[in-house]
């Protein structure tokens, strides 16, 4: 019998559930938000601080000005579109933890549209730019791809090891041939010329790539649930034997899939130079592409879910910045962080498992 | 010494629904080799089980080297002395032989004398013949040497009551020799050894007393000198079987598919089939029997495009279809019914809609280019739920909730609508209930009828007996003998099962 012991002859295990209703499916997420806000607070309590004060602090600096809530939209976005692309390449079984590298590769291509061939109408260099960030990203996705599909290489480890590849051949372009001469040996390109930076809304800092995202997220459920792709691809996440025996061909799926997962998050690197940036130069994302795994997990794979869990990641984020303005030290705003994404996760394995304590007999004892 | 080792009085352990072992003796003596010899399902695992600590017996005594006991946990076995092999091996392939050998042995202290645990394999190898590399990691081990490392594992525990669970079955016949010569070597030694099996002539040549189980029950123990292949089959198998003979129409002449000299590897890459010739015939049912594990699944899998072949020809309809994929399989009328319904045939999170359409999503019936029609597709699911009588909670439900016997109606509604020329069942009725049982032989007796040809794969000999045009009798990747429906003969299977050629009762290619 395996599971943790509890004295003698006595275990926890996990025991999966079977169904459960709608009401509870909603109220487990509310709940652990709850429990998160509480466990957070007394760990606040505990280090000195007021939480009351702290989360008043968090939330109106999310959703108290338009500032905040602009900014919680313009994180937003990235993590929508690394979230889609995460989701698609999850449900088919494919670990890829490499958006963050296939977000470095869009950027770096969309860049080179917008140096080089930027000046001209808007929306031709903006199209351009996408189709390359959109290339470049599937790009970044296939090269792990290749040797999965045929060799069966562990692409958790391929995808995560490019994102330095990436990262760094970025790095480089912008502290060497792409460095701009009049950026006083900033490590920093060129701005790119209006034509190639994203329109926004208003006068806010939302850009287009809100509505890639929102496109892109309805797209890939029109995919999922009503194409014969889509179909040949959720038949071989949830059974590759089946997939077989029906005639699927695995290995171009996973090729496709890993192509579109990366086009995806190339998309997300496109839109962040190009509507926020709007040059290439380090630390152009802050980890997105890895928040983005937990977004398509909490979103269960599902891409309307990815958009309102994208946004509450966003908050978080935005959140964590604005108590870090008002003199909370950066290390407590991510063990909150990190606190409230764990109960969040508690949660949500509860939700699909049972605790139960057995005696190693396997006779139940209690629940 | 006392005069057994182990004895296990009329053992009984039920699961829900089936009773696995029903009033089960056994004896094993210091210094035999005892097989445990039966057919999948017999009940020899379930009875091991027991006797290892992993299920508790619902009734029933055991008792070893005299003394009650009550094994209640794996822990009380390994105390007992009580060692196994499984089929699937318990060790951990990036540790050396000797890290395994001590592991959960629970002799070491908080630092390792490797020394000495090299220094007892050593002796091992002495005493027993058993050459195993202390510093070796098993990864690096064929399969035979990781057996020997599993045996020297239960050796340095001191077990004295070893347990095989089918040893052969990944083994050469060369180091199936070795390892039967090693045994003898144990039980000269005064251990007792039990061999799950169920190959008759492997058991007939190195076993000293053999316990026959079917169906749960506790047949016979044979003494190894004085029986023969002909009494353990008799044994193995049901005595009284009906052969059934109320099918009127006759086979037609013309071939749909022909297997011409194919020969396929197996998993590991050892021969599963060996230059096998068999021909089907349009409103034919070619039964295959034989005992599991003989080439089987590897028939089924390669006729389905699941599996490469390594030499020879497969033909449909007289044309060449050697090497095509499982896709070219579908679109040329072959339908597989996968032994495993649910993973295989059907995918069990997703629903009945999903399910009705796994081969047929392509076709333009459901779909409109790109798109799946979903509305087509759920008056599709409910045709084929209506009319193979689908108990269903609905379709939207995932089909992982169905019976077994409704997982099987799905599935087969769900071949046959596709209209194949040939059908490869295998296993069709293994868990069903008897309701089902008689629905699917229906079902299958309806195809042939209709001039479909199928291959019908099963280990119950009365179902082959009273479905089939024809029987076909598998072992170790070959046809032993193909019998006609008038000459079917239960002692003739019986001595092919075990691996007896007949001539004269093979193929003959084509020119009928």
């Amino acid at each position: 019998m395996s599971g943790l012991p509890l004295g003698r002859n006595r275990v926890i295990t996990l025991e999966k559930r079977g169904g459960f209703s709608r009401g509870v499916a909603l109220l487990v997420p509310v709940f652990s938000i709850v429990c998160a806000v509480i466990g957070g607070g007394l760990f606040l309590l505990a280090a000195g601080y007021d939480p009351v004060e702290i989360y008043l602090t968090m939330l109106s600096g999310v959703f108290g000005s338009a500032y905040g809530l602009s900014e919680t939209v313009v994180k937003t976005i990235p993590l929508l579109l690394c979230g889609l692309a995460v989701s698609v390449a999850f449900r088919m079984q494919l670990w890829n933890i490499g958006a963050e590298g296939q977000l470095y590769m869009g950027a770096v291509a969309a860049s080179w549209v917008a140096l080089f061939h930027g000046e001209g109408s808007p929306v031709v260099v903006i199209a351009l730019m996408l189709l390359a960030g959109a290339a470049a990203g599937a790009l970044w996705g296939l090269i792990p791809a290749i040797p999965r599909a045929l060799f069966k290489v562990n692409e958790t480890i391929t995808t995560l090891m490019l994102n330095y590849v990436a990262i760094l051949f970025s790095d480089y372009l912008v502290y060497g041939p792409w460095k701009d001469p009049k950026g006083m040996n900033f490590p920093l390109s060129a701005v790119f010329p209006d034509s190639a930076i994203l329109p926004h809304f208003g006068d806010t800092r939302i850009h287009l790539g809100l509505v890639f995202g929102l496109i892109a997220a309805v797209l890939l459920y029109i995919v999922l649930w009503h194409t014969k792709w889509g179909y040949e691809v959720r038949v071989i996440g949830e059974s590759p034997v089946a997939a077989r025996y029906a005639g699927m061909n695995i290995a171009r799926n996973i090729l496709l899939v890993m192509a579109l997962s990366g086009g995806l998050a190339g998309i997300a690197g496109m839109a962040e130079v190009s509507g926020i940036t709007q040059r290439l130069q380090p630390n152009l994302s802050s980890g997105y592409g890895y928040t983005a795994i937990i977004v398509a997990w909490l979103g269960r794979l599902n891409p309307f879910a990815i958009i309102g869990v994208s946004f509450l990641m966003a908050g978080l984020l935005v959140g964590g910045y604005n108590m870090q303005m008002s003199g909370l030290p950066a290390a407590i705003v991510s063990i909150l962080q990190g606190a409230i994404l764990f109960f969040i996760l508690g949660g949500d394995i509860l939700t699909k498992y049972r605790i139960r304590i057995k005696n190693t007999r396997g006779i139940e004892v209690a629940e | 010494m006392t005069t057994t080792l182990v004895k296990m009085v009329s053992i009984t352990k039920r699961f829900p629904g089936v009773t696995a072992n029903s009033g089960i003796n056994f004896e094993l003596r210091p210094g035999e080799i005892h097989a445990l010899l039966g057919e999948n399902g017999a009940g020899k695992s379930t009875l091991m089980n027991i006797l290892t600590g992993l299920y508790m017996p619902d009734e029933g005594e055991i008792y070893i080297r005299g003394a009650r006991v009550k094994l209640t946990s794996p822990r009380d076995a390994i105390e007992a002395g009580i060692g196994m092999v499984h089929q699937h091996f318990r060790l951990v392939q990036t540790f050396s032989v000797a890290e395994n050998v001590i592991m959960g042995s629970g002799d070491q202290g908080f630092f390792l004398n490797m020394q000495e645990v090299e220094d007892k394999l050593a002796r091992f190898s002495g005493e027993y013949g058993i050459n195993v590399m202390p510093g070796s990691k098993i990864w690096q081990l064929s399969v035979g040497e990781q057996q020997r490392v599993e045996i020297v594992k239960m050796l340095y525990r001191g077990t004295d009551i070893m347990i095989l669970d089918e040893p052969t079955a990944v083994l050469t016949p060369q180091e199936s020799r070795e390892l039967f010569a090693t045994l003898r070597r144990m039980a000269d030694m005064g251990k007792g050894i039990i061999v799950i099996s169920h190959k008759i002539q492997e058991v007939l040549e190195n076993a000293d007393r053999i316990t026959v189980l079917r169906d749960g029950r506790y047949v016979d123990t044979f003494s190894g000198k004085d029986t023969d292949s002909r009494k353990l089959t008799m044994a193995m198998v049901d005595r009284d079987i009906s052969y059934g003979q109320n099918i009127s129409s006759k086979p037609k002449d013309d071939f749909i598919l022909c297997l011409k000299g194919l020969t396929v590897l197996g998993d590991r890459g050892q021969k599963a089939l060996k230059s096998l010739d068999l021909n089907l015939r349009k409103g034919e049912i070619l039964g295959i029997a034989g005992v599991a594990g003989n080439g089987q699944k590897e028939l089924a899998e390669v006729i389905a495009g699941l599996r490469e072949e390594a030499a020879g020809e497969i033909e449909v309809r007289g044309e060449r279809f050697t090497g095509r994929s499982a896709r070219r399989m579908i679109d040329a009328g072959i339908s597989l019914i996968p032994e495993d319904r649910l993973g295989t045939g059907l995918v069990g999170s997703l629903n009945i809609l999903e399910n009705s359409i796994l081969k047929k999503y392509r076709s333009g019936d459901i779909s409109t280019g790109w798109f799946i029609s979903w509305k087509r597709v759920r008056e599709y699911a409910h045709r084929l739920v209506e009319k193979f009588d689908v108990k269903t909670t609905g379709v939207e439900a995932p089909v992982r909730l169905l019976s077994g016997g409704n997982l099987q109606k799905l599935l087969l509604a769900r071949e046959i609508s596709n209209d194949p020329d040939v059908i490869v069942a295998v296993y069709p009725v293994r868990g069903l209930d008897v309701g089902a049982i008689e629905f699917v032989r229906n079902t299958l007796l309806r195809q042939r009828e209709n001039g479909k040809g199928i291959i019908l794969i099963s280990e119950e000999l009365e179902e082959l007996f009273m479905l089939s045009d024809r029987v076909a009798v598998m072992h170790e990747g070959e046809i032993m003998g193909i019998l006609d429906r008038e000459e079917i003969d239960l002692e003739r299977v019986g001595r092919m099962m075990a691996g007896e050629r007949e001539e004269g009762s093979h193929e003959r290619t084509a020119v009928r």
